[in-house]
């Protein structure tokens, strides 16, 4: 079943070039992903723990590689919300003006890199599905884009170039760290020997330090982090939905797999240069933010701050927060995809996105307007949505780092700040959503509202974000588990 | 069962045999000539995996400079395939050659165009069994002396014409290098062969001072044919200014060749102090300059002759690092991905010229060429799931064992910069519009070539073990 939701959008992707009918092949393939993913989520077996669905295929012998895809709670939360968010974004994507078949087999194959990348058990395909999405991203900008949108292509295909042989090194390095006999790419066999401490303590600060570089890329973590507002401003919209809600969570997804259970001492170490680094993510993008006027780059730049809530849950290094982690990429990935949604939808029907020339469209545009609102509420985290549930836990998880109860230590103070910017997301996304859908109209023109259709994947969105604020237990009792086994409560 | 030599032998009698038919029947279309060469090739290839393992007379003189090793029927195996690659490619290049020659007939010339490349290829196969210098010199002659008249075949051309002299003097220059530092080795160790020399290395009463002039003699001669910086002087020039399918081979089967020498000369040579630190300089100047020359790039023939130096840099850290295995499974990568670059070329040149302007809109023009360019550029810059990316890979991981992490941190740069201009021709074939609207037209045989190049990519993207079965 696993091997089937990988490959089917990369399948449908290939009949979309050789030209089966556009809108319905991927449609269709985005939905049956959906059905499937939500089967196999649903399907796991939390009591067993530990990897299901796992087929394995022999690559080379000389380097001891194997195809192998499997998943355990944490990644089949990452392909629900990749086949989530494909299906939504293709539904999202409206008329497409110039090679239609080839957006679709774009937008399909970022999903399926993502995909690939998350139910991979083998280092070197981990990689490389990941960056399978590279030259989508890349036409889909330069193509298809808006705005500045050849410089924005270059920016972001560099730097996450760049960002991704980084990583390469460091998942090297990594690989070179074993004891030369049991040598694997095997995420399990390595994570079995890093728990009988074969990983010499003295080689996993570098290994870290590459891979935090490398993922950090990718993640947009400061100083690493200009390539994305431009990037999500300039893309079109089912891109930016399927960039910044499933791909930038590879380099999350990375660090919960991999840093966490291998390189425990090194998170330790360098927990407080990453806490340095998230603080800037969370106050300096987020008041950066707050300066923006076009409501494409705030998205952007919003995104980017964001990611440091997860790296807080991640820096942790207790079941707790990394959960928690887990739980709020799902849930901002769920409420970027909204927001990102409905504001390309916006930009097809306001000559601006500029905040200030915007006003009073939730006369015209009512269910627009409640859509948006709906996903700034969940992206602020109200009380009922996902990103509430996974926002306490990862303070909560944060918090306790260390915290005995008579001195508050970096990890405290920390968590103090990055509430902070709970405030100014509030301030930055409310003041948005006042300025566009309402006030009074700048432009009387009448605007039409979304089309009927679109409603339903609004409707995909919105319910699986509350389902999961409702019952974060179901995705919980799952992904702790992966944890549980090598960090403390 | 058939013994090594015997693949050269081959070789040659294909190409004289190919030479007299074209001159002695005046009326043959010569594209019949191409073809014999093609199934000529195609069986040579086929006749390398029932060579014989072990030489059926161990202790004929022939074996002292001519070994019959994994190693060197893997890269004739690269030498055959490069020629017929590079032969399809010539029958797409045939009316700018009859354009370009002054000539009775129609087609003349054409019958050595399609020939000559026999001889290289000879050259090639005894380059990749050679183990004494003797035999190295001999046979590097035979493919340079082809590759002379080669490199300025079209010669009503005035750029083909500065590019055969700049070849001719440069080539030259390389082998007056490589044989005064053949001379200083003979001299100190009394040897040519090989295996001979690296017992003499370890002797104690080693003269090593001049052991060394002469290994970097030779290292430098290498480094011309190989395109190493600083001695790539000739390659931007020569490359634009050859026959579209001469470039293409000069790029990859004189590079691979080049490596095959370096790898078996560095066994006695590495023994000398310091030269792993020259090769390691080598490594740093020839990513650095390759990488970043063709970032302002706008002929794309140009753009591949830098491409060609950056990915020697990639290959030299391979040689650094002392992995065969990184070094062959690129190469094969490096073969795949130019040849397809170049085949594309050849025929979008025919309708336009070199210039990235040429391929604006190509999608459009011809959705199948721009595709096969797109998987070209993507495996040339390091896409997973293609050889050139699992090549970079094998690279980066013979870098990181034996602890060359200055070679690993401009690698990555390089590679950076390398998507930049790789991708800048997926951006004029995919965003621009497109200047003509003209199809181009595609043969059956070259279109079946470009599909087996586009296969074996992604092939040995993900499975590579078959290669590695091949290197034992």
């Amino acid at each position: 079943m696993l091997l089937l939701i990988v490959f089917l959008p990369i399948i449908a992707s290939a009949a979309l070039l050789l030209g089966a009918p556009a809108r319905a092949t991927a449609l269709g393939a985005s939905a049956i992903t959906l059905v499937l993913s939500v089967l196999a989520f649903f399907d796991y077996d939390h009591a067993q723990a530990g990897f299901a669905y796992v087929r394995s295929f022999p690559i080379s012998t000389d380097l001891r590689l194997n195809f192998a895809v499997g998943a355990d709670g944490l990644s089949l939360t990452m392909i629900l919300l990749s086949s989530v968010v494909l299906l939504a974004a293709v539904w999202f994507t409206g008329k497409v003006d110039r090679y239609e078949n080839a957006f679709y087999a774009c937008l399909l194959l970022i999903a399926a890199g993502a995909i690939g990348a998350f139910a991979s058990l083998d280092l070197l395909f981990f990689y490389a599905f990941h960056e399978l999405a590279l030259i989508p991203t890349f036409l889909l900008i330069g193509i298809w884009g808006s705005g500045n949108r050849r410089a924005a292509a270059w920016k972001v295909t560099i730097y996450l170039a760049l960002g991704s042989f980084v990583l390469l090194i460091g998942l090297i390095m990594l690989y070179r760290a074993l004891p030369a006999a049991t040598r694997t790419f095997d995420l399990r066999a390595i994570q079995a020997a890093a728990s009988a401490g074969q990983i010499a303590p003295a080689m996993q600060s570098p290994i870290y330090l590459w891979l935090l570089a490398g993922f950090g890329t990718l993640i947009s973590l400061v100083p690493f982090h200009t390539w994305a507002p431009e990037a999500y401003a300039s893309a079109p919209a089912p891109a930016a939905m399927l960039h910044a809600g499933v791909l930038k969570k590879f380099g999350l997804y990375g660090l919960l797999r991999i840093a966490l259970p291998m390189l425990p001492d090194a998170v330790r170490q360098w927990s407080n240069l990453l806490l340095v680094l998230l603080l800037a993510n969370i106050i300096y993008i987020g008041l950066a933010t707050t300066a923006q006027r076009r409501l494409d780059w705030m998205l952007g730049y919003s995104s980017v701050m964001h990611m440091g809530y997860i790296f807080l849950g991640i820096v942790s290094v207790n079941v707790l927060g990394a959960t928690g982690a887990a739980l709020l990429m799902f849930a901002h990935g769920i409420s970027i995809a909204l927001l990102f949604g409905i504001t390309g939808e916006l930009r097809k029907r306001v000559p601006t996105l500029e905040l200030d020339a915007l006003g009073g469209l939730a006369r015209t545009m009512p269910i627009a307007s409640f859509a948006f609102g709906l996903g700034a509420f969940a992206a602020i985290g109200l009380p009922g949505f996902a990103n509430f549930a996974a926002e306490i836990m990862v303070f909560f998880g944060a918090f306790r780092n260390g915290f005995d109860f008579q001195h508050f230590h970096f990890f405290q103070w920390a968590t103090l700040l990055a509430l902070w910017g709970v405030v100014i997301s509030a301030v930055y996304l409310l003041r948005a959503y006042r300025r566009i859908f309402w006030g009074t109209s700048a432009e009387p023109a009448a605007v039409p509202d979304i089309s009927f259709g679109l409603r339903l994947p609004v409707t995909l969105l919105v319910a699986s974000s509350l389902f999961f604020g409702f019952f974060p237990q179901t995705l919980i009792e799952r992904v702790a588990p992966t944890f549980r086994t090598h960090l403390s409560k | 069962m058939i013994s090594a030599p015997y693949l050269e032998v081959a070789a040659i009698v294909l190409g004289v045999v190919l030479l007299l038919v074209e001159s002695f029947s005046v009326q043959l279309n010569k594209r019949v000539i191409a073809y014999a060469a093609l199934l000529g090739l195609a069986a040579i290839f086929l006749s390398t995996f029932f060579v014989a393992p072990t030489p059926a007379m161990p202790h004929a003189p022939l074996w002292n400079f001519y070994a019959s090793d994994a190693l060197s029927l893997f890269f004739k195996r690269i030498a055959l395939a490069t020629t017929a690659l590079v032969i399809i490619m010539m029958l797409d290049y045939a009316p700018v050659v009859c354009a370009n020659i002054a000539g009775a007939t129609p087609q003349a010339g054409l019958g050595e165009f399609f020939s000559l490349p026999l001889f290289t290829c000879a050259g090639l196969m005894w380059m990749s069994s050679a183990i004494d210098f003797v035999m190295i010199f001999v046979s590097l002659e035979l493919v340079t002396i082809s590759f002379y008249v080669l490199v300025s075949f079209t010669r009503r051309n005035p750029l083909t014409l500065e590019a055969g002299v700049k070849y001719l003097v440069l080539s030259a220059l390389s082998t007056g290098f490589l044989v005064y530092g053949i001379t200083w080795i003979f001299g100190v160790t009394g040897e040519t062969n090989l295996y001979r020399i690296a017992e003499a290395f370890t002797r104690p009463e080693l003269e090593s001072t001049g052991a060394l002039l002469g290994a970097v003699l030779i290292i430098i001669s290498l480094g011309f044919k190989i395109a190493a910086v600083p001695f790539h002087i000739w390659v931007p020039d020569v490359y634009q200014g050859a026959p579209t399918p001469v470039t293409a081979f000069l790029s990859v089967g004189s590079k691979a060749a080049g490596f095959v020498v370096l790898v078996r000369v560095l066994q006695p040579l590495l023994m000398l102090p310091n030269v792993r630190a020259l090769l390691v300089a080598l490594a740093v100047l020839t990513l650095l300059y390759g990488n970043l020359a063709a970032l302002p790039q706008s002929n794309l023939k140009r753009l591949l002759a830098y491409s060609s130096i950056a990915h020697s840099g990639y290959l030299l850290i391979a040689v650094v690092a002392l992995s065969g295995r990184a070094l062959a499974f690129y190469l094969v990568a490096y073969l795949l991905m130019t040849l397809l670059s170049f085949a594309v070329l050849v025929l979008v040149e025919r309708h336009g010229g070199c210039e990235l302007e040429n391929f604006s809109g190509l999608s459009r023009r011809s959705p199948f060429l721009a595709f096969a360019m797109l998987i070209a550029m993507a495996s040339l810059a390091g896409v997973p799931f293609t050889a050139g990316f699992l090549g970079k890979f094998l690279v980066f991981d013979a870098a990181v064992a034996a602890h060359q992490y200055t070679l690993v941190a401009i690698g990555i740069i390089t590679v950076a910069a390398g998507f930049y201009y790789y991708f800048k021709v997926v951006r004029a074939m995919y965003w621009e519009t497109s200047s003509s609207g003209e199809m181009i037209f595609i043969s059956p045989l070259t279109r079946m070539a470009i599909i087996a190049m586009i296969f074996g990519i992604f092939f040995f993207g993900v499975y590579p073990q078959p290669l590695f079965n091949a290197l034992r």
